[in-house]
């Protein structure tokens, strides 16, 4: 392999790992701190016991984040540093205000919330994860700011004197209608999957709980029905549920599924929009491969499931729907929709000679993959919370396999997303201005396979070691002395003038 | 002054306080092997850098992404270079973030130890490694005319980096010691002041060396206003190191941890000063050379990037001290009887 094939499959390794931590980060920040005011509101135990549990999870993932992510900002220069030289004056800026806006903001405040338990006022302490949520949002405000340049670069001049793009407008940047379509579907996707991991944990530990315990269990669902209303008995059923596990994980279940759900309305609504504007005006030949349009079509069906040549240059068979796609594109069920072919050939015109398609197979079935988990983690989380109504617990072994698969769904829609938008992409670095092949590094093929070698290693021990602690502390439970103070291994022991 | 001017300043500014910042959370996972007598005293040593150490990593971050939009030519060129180099760092920093959270998450003697050995290799590494880098840079590097780096890694290993490398480590392992003495009590308070004692001879021959070092190869191209600024930055790093060394001495822990944070951020002030007005010197001809002209970005983008950090960063520097502060009292192990709480 060259260079360029080496540094691509270390830039989607490393790209793709680091997405699998940060929408868990961005969710289950927001939805921890939620259940830290809920604490501090209702003064109910349950919720402190939540903070701890699920705070402990959100913690394992945010370290692989974090630590993840500073591969991420070094690898723009070290194995695409003819990119970097091009699009510094615009993609540099969002990339150092984020550091400057948000990774102080999480650091810091969060930094804070770990050791602060016995140092800071409730308030002031529930504060520091709201901020550090807050500032898990303004990252991925400015860093998919500048993913949104690259696929549709606005708001710059280029500067042949320099061989550098000039920034004309930091509004137009900043405000990129790319960016305004794919913000709120990426986030929207960050609240389904923290809000499917927060439900799917939930979930199982209510089934595994009733399978133990079911009297117990019992006697919590006739104390949840007069929670807050009776104290005494909630008190007397959560002995009897063994220290409140089964009230607390409903309440969970239920901020956990409808997060879930209704970020899912989000994810497709915004869906719509940025498909809409990528097949009418941004990226055509990207949404013609994603629904393996051959020819310019009017109107266009929606393919329900394509297979295509070995080489993917036609399709073989295809079951379609009539018009569907003309509608989902334009809003008009008999407008037209341009195809691969067709798109090649203007291409070819514009930019001079060269395959302007990306790899249809890929693009084609990664957005299909995406979507169908994004909507099956949302249909099990509707399910599960249908299942749970009024103090039900399930039994169905169909529905406990779909609490386990519940906090992976969402992952692996975020994945074949990004996947389908950077592949799709191809065979541009920056839509229409730079090929990927043009931004690589001069650096020698040896040093870029080692870096893949040592990324991909890391990376994959790394990956059994958080996969352990995740699987240890969802095993282990609710902490049973719900004590507001640091966990026992960040107690700084003790503290002295 | 032109703006470039102004953010090779503002990147100065950053790489100083990410050293000296960093520097003492490099030097504590350092010294955890030779002080962490046990898992409690690991505990304790690791908990006065708990709260803090990826707020400070976090100025590396701003370091880098500020290069990366004031002089994308100077980050394209750099990071590509330093390409092996880099990656190590890239490794220890992971490691050792990861072992910080996940050390404690397991009640287990051999994972703690395997994670303890994270956080040493972790801080070691980075720590001589980024005074090789900047040495590699002050010295200049073989660059083409497209300003990309033509040499391999052995390139970096000459003698005046390595010193490089020396100076930074015995600089930042000196500023976990006053760090550790500054923030602990007892038997890990007075061991750490013995650390210190012991380190501070070998800081203050291999940065003064390498400051000496540095100051002198660049004046024999002759004298410049920046020049000037070069030498009496690096005198004044050499004298708060020595000051540091004798406060140490004196048990003044306080005015030990100030005058070696001072002689860090003076030291890189005066490396700075004497890059100027190159960010990246070409050894193959100084018309290769990476300056702060030919590798500015546009006035646009730095004026943009000087509005938002004139805003924030008088913000960033408030909370990092309110958390220094929150956390200011010293960090001890538990009592051989359970002692009440706030005394």
């Amino acid at each position: 392999m060259n260079v360029l094939d080496l540094s691509r499959w270390q830039f989607g390794i490393t790209t793709v790992y680091h997405f699998l931590f940060v929408p868990i980060t961005i969710g289950l920040g927001f939805l921890v701190a939620g259940f830290e005011t809920a604490w501090l509101r209702t003064g109910h135990d349950r919720w402190l016991r939540l903070t701890k549990f699920y705070g402990k999870l959100f913690l394992i993932n945010f370290a692989l984040g974090v630590v993840t992510g500073i591969v991420q900002e070094f690898q723009f220069g070290m194995n695409w540093s003819a990119y970097s030289r091009l699009v510094g004056n615009i993609f540099g800026a969002p990339l150092a205000i984020e550091a400057l806006l948000a990774f102080f903001l999480e650091s810091t405040f969060l930094g804070l919330w770990i050791f602060g338990w016995d140092r800071l006022p409730p308030k002031v302490h529930n504060a520091c994860i709201w901020i550090a949520a807050t500032g898990t949002l303004l990252s991925a405000y400015f860093i998919l700011t500048a993913n949104a340049w690259m696929q549709h670069p606005v708001g710059y001049t280029y500067n042949p004197k320099t061989h550098q793009d000039d920034l004309s407008s930091f509004a137009a940047v900043l405000f990129n209608p790319a960016q305004l379509a794919g913000f709120p579907h990426v986030i929207a996707g960050c609240f389904l999957t923290a809000g499917s991991l927060v439900a799917g944990v939930a979930l199982w530990h209510l089934m595994r709980g009733r399978a133990a315990a079911p009297a117990a269990a019992d006697a919590a669902d006739v104390a949840d029905g007069a929670d807050g209303a009776n104290g005494a008995a909630t008190d007397a059923a959560d002995a009897a549920d063994g220290g409140g596990q089964v009230t607390a994980f409903r309440s969970a279940l239920k901020a956990g599924a409808i997060t879930a759900i209704a970020a899912a309305v989000v994810v497709v609504a915004t869906g719509d929009i940025q498909g809409k504007l990528f097949t009418t005006r941004y990226q055509p030949m990207k949404m013609a491969a994603a629904e393996a349009l051959y020819h310019t079509s009017q109107p266009a069906p929606f393919s329900l499931f394509t297979i295509g040549s070995l080489n993917g240059s036609h399709a073989i068979f295809s079951l379609d729907i009539p018009r569907i796609l003309s509608f989902l594109a334009t809003g008009n069920f008999s407008a037209q929709v341009q195809g691969i072919d067709n798109l090649q050939q203007q291409y070819a015109q514009i930019y001079g000679p060269g395959s302007y398609i990306p790899i249809i197979p890929v693009t084609y079935w990664s957005f299909r993959a995406m979507i169908g988990a994004g909507m099956l983690a949302a249909l099990i989380a509707l399910v599960a919370l249908w299942a749970t109504r009024r103090g039900r617990v399930p039994t169905s072994r169909v529905l406990l396999a779909g609490a386990i698969a519940l906090p992976f769904l969402p992952l692996i829609g975020n994945t074949f997303g990004w996947i389908m938008t950077e592949m799709g992409r191809q065979p541009w670095i920056v839509y229409g201005q730079m090929k990927t092949a043009a931004g690589v590094s001069a650096n020698s093929a040896g040093e870029v396979l080692t870096s893949l070698i040592v990324f991909t290693l890391l990376y994959g021990a790394l990956a059994v070691i958080e996969a352990g602690l995740m699987l240890k502390y969802i095993k282990a439970g609710l902490p049973s002395e719900p004590e507001p103070g640091a966990a026992a291994e960040d107690q700084p022991l003790e503290l002295v003038y | 002054m032109h703006l470039s001017d102004l953010w090779f300043i503002a990147i100065a500014v950053l790489w100083a306080g990410y050293f000296v910042l960093e520097g003492f959370d490099f030097g504590v996972g350092i010294l955890l092997p030779f002080l962490g007598r046990d898992d409690t005293t690991r505990r304790v040593m690791i908990n006065t850098i708990g709260p803090v150490w990826d707020g400070n990593e976090v100025w590396l971050l701003t370091a880098g992404g500020a290069t990366f939009a004031a002089f994308p030519a100077w980050y394209a060129a750099m990071f590509s270079a330093f390409y092996l180099p880099l990656l190590l760092v890239l490794v220890a920093l992971i490691i050792r973030g990861v072992a910080f959270e996940y050390r404690g998450k397991r009640d287990n003697s051999n994972w703690k130890r395997g994670w303890d050995a994270a956080i040493f290799a972790g801080s070691l590494l980075p720590a001589i490694l980024w005074g090789v880098a900047f040495g590699n840079v002050l010295r200049g590097i073989p660059l083409d005319a497209a300003h990309n780096f033509t040499g391999n890694f052995f390139t970096f290993l000459n003698p005046y980096a390595l010193v490089g490398g020396l100076a930074t480590l015995t600089l930042f392992t000196l500023h976990g010691a006053l760090f550790l003495a500054l923030k602990t009590t007892s038997d890990l308070r007075r061991r750490a002041h013995r650390a210190a004692t012991a380190i501070a001879a070998i800081a203050v021959a291999a940065g003064c060396g390498f400051l000496a070092w540095t100051e002198a190869s660049h004046r024999a191209a002759g004298w410049s206003g920046t020049g000037i600024a070069s030498v009496a930055c690096a005198a004044l790093a050499a004298v708060a190191l020595i000051v540091a060394a004798l406060a140490n001495r004196a048990g003044r822990e306080g005015a030990a941890f100030a005058a070696n944070a001072t002689a860090i951020a003076a030291a890189t002030a005066a490396l700075f000063t004497a890059l100027y007005p190159n960010v990246l010197p070409s050894t193959v001809s100084a018309a290769y050379s990476l300056t702060t002209a030919n590798a500015a970005s546009a006035a646009k983008t730095l004026m943009v990037m000087t509005v938002v950090a004139i805003i924030f960063l008088p913000l960033v520097l408030a909370y990092q001290a309110w958390t220094y502060w929150v956390f200011r009292k010293r960090v001890t192990g538990p009592a051989a009887a359970p002692a009440p709480k706030g005394h």
